[in-house]
């Protein structure tokens, strides 16, 4: 083996791998946010009892699952601009993301909703409970506590995810190591670094998860 | 030039849906070989070996599979050994498979109570014949419809090889799409040919599920 590793040639791009770290980020939230949203619509359409609804729902879930997110993506930014919808890199990432994790949100919300049984919210309201008590107490708090760990996985599971969007040129992480390996033709260091970056991030979002799960679940159910 | 898409295309777009199918079995067989190495370092009761898998399996789960070929692509080189897409494909698709098949299995084999360890002991069974007759029966079984289910997820990661240039169904569509000019339909294809192969698997899974659950 007779290679120079030259990470040092990767340091005149700090500024561009903080940028890429920010809209890895950025990126990774935003479309939590949404993929929450639609997947609560997704849930509660699937245990509707209008069979179109629940049926039109299982079907997006399938479809969704049963494609790579790369395909989706690909339809989206390639595909869609045939019909006349044109999106940019980013904007289109942020929706392919959405309705990929869309389907996988609606499922961990439905396991969710479901795990909260009629007979323990009628139980809360026979302590003496109002309303807005039993809401929070018996059917938020203990649907929240038994989702937390899907959905916390489903988070970082996204943030490794949104690697594949660099492939539209959305400029988050994994998009600035192929933008410095132009630059340095550095491909091994490059891709390493950006690659361990992302391992940093995981770690901290897992770690940072289950603490808050500590704080919020354990240390106030123990109180 | 731009042409129509014709027969002929499909044809080629199966052509490739293969390469995506044979590099799934190889990853799920290397990396089933090297995931039961995971699995074992992860519960032998030898803590050192026990770090070295978690890692190893954080090591892995915590970094894009994406990196992961980039990495073998172009540092396999570096050490002298010369690979194509195809290589560095195969190989890094196994690493991430052995993590979470690793995984799977070590779950599996935790989720036989040690009370059946005990059981067994309490019958004059030695280790071997504890672990041969008892354990592994009831591990494997409830192992089967997960890791049927980790290989329709291997079959939607070979997508990624596209991206470091390895031709099998999704690069096949870019290709094709290139040349014809219609993206909308031909990843449209692609993404039906991928769903064909996944939903099979996954109704697979939900079956052998179904069994092992009835036959307890």
């Amino acid at each position: 083996m007779n290679y120079n590793f030259r990470f040092n040639a990767l340091a005149p791009y700090t500024g561009e791998i903080l940028r890429g770290i920010g809209l890895t980020l950025q990126l990774t939230c935003l479309t939590m946010a949404i993929a929450l949203v639609v997947g609560l619509f997704v849930a509660l359409a699937r245990m509707s009892d209008n069979r179109l609804l629940s049926g039109a729902a299982a079907t997006y879930v399938e479809a969704i699952r049963n494609t790579p997110l790369l395909v989706q993506l690909f339809i989206v930014f390639f595909g869609l601009p045939s019909i006349g919808i044109r999106l940019d890199a980013y904007t289109a990432a942020v929706i392919g993301l959405s309705i990929n994790v869309g389907a996988y949100a609606g499922e961990i919300l439905r396991a969710g909703i479901q795990s909260i049984r009629p007979s323990q919210v009628e139980a809360g309201r026979a302590l003496g409970m109002t309303a807005g008590q039993t809401f929070r107490s018996v059917v938020l708090f203990p649907a929240v506590k038994a989702i937390y760990p899907a959905l916390a996985s489903q988070f970082v599971l996204l943030l490794l995810a949104t690697s594949v969007v660099s492939s539209l040129g959305a400029g988050e992480l994994f998009h600035q190591a192929a933008f410095i390996d132009s630059r340095t033709y550095r491909s091994f260091e490059a891709y390493a670094l950006i690659t361990l970056t992302y391992l940093i991030l995981t770690l901290g979002f897992r770690a940072l998860f289950a603490l808050v799960y500590w704080l919020v679940f354990v240390r106030r159910s123990r109180a | 030039m731009i042409r129509e898409l014709g027969p002929n295309d499909i044809v080629y777009l199966l052509e490739a849906a293969r390469w995506t199918i044979a590099l799934a079995l190889i990853a799920m067989v290397a990396g089933g070989v090297l995931g039961l190495v995971v699995a074992v370092l992860r519960i032998v009761a030898f803590a050192p070996a026990n770090w070295l898998a978690i890692g190893y399996i954080n090591l892995v789960q915590g970094t894009p599979l994406l990196g992961q070929l980039f990495i073998f692509f172009f540092g396999l080189p570096l050490f002298g050994i010369q690979v194509g897409a195809w290589e560095a494909a195969a190989l890094a698709l196994s690493i991430n498979a052995s993590a979470f098949l690793g995984e799977i299995w070590r779950g599996s084999l935790q989720s036989v109570s040690p009370r059946q360890w005990e059981a067994g002991a309490a019958l004059g069974l030695n280790y071997w014949q504890r672990l041969t007759s008892v354990i592994l029966p009831q591990a494997v079984r409830i192992s089967i419809a997960p890791t049927v289910g980790y290989l329709m997820q291997l079959v939607k990661d070979t997508s990624l090889t596209a991206l470091i240039g390895f031709i099998e169904l999704t690069r096949a569509s870019q290709i094709l799409s290139a040349a014809t000019f219609k993206p909308l339909q031909v990843y449209g294809l692609a993404a039906i040919a991928y769903f064909v192969i996944c939903f099979s698997l996954s109704r697979l899974s939900q079956h052998l599920e179904k069994r092992t659950h009835a036959a307890r």
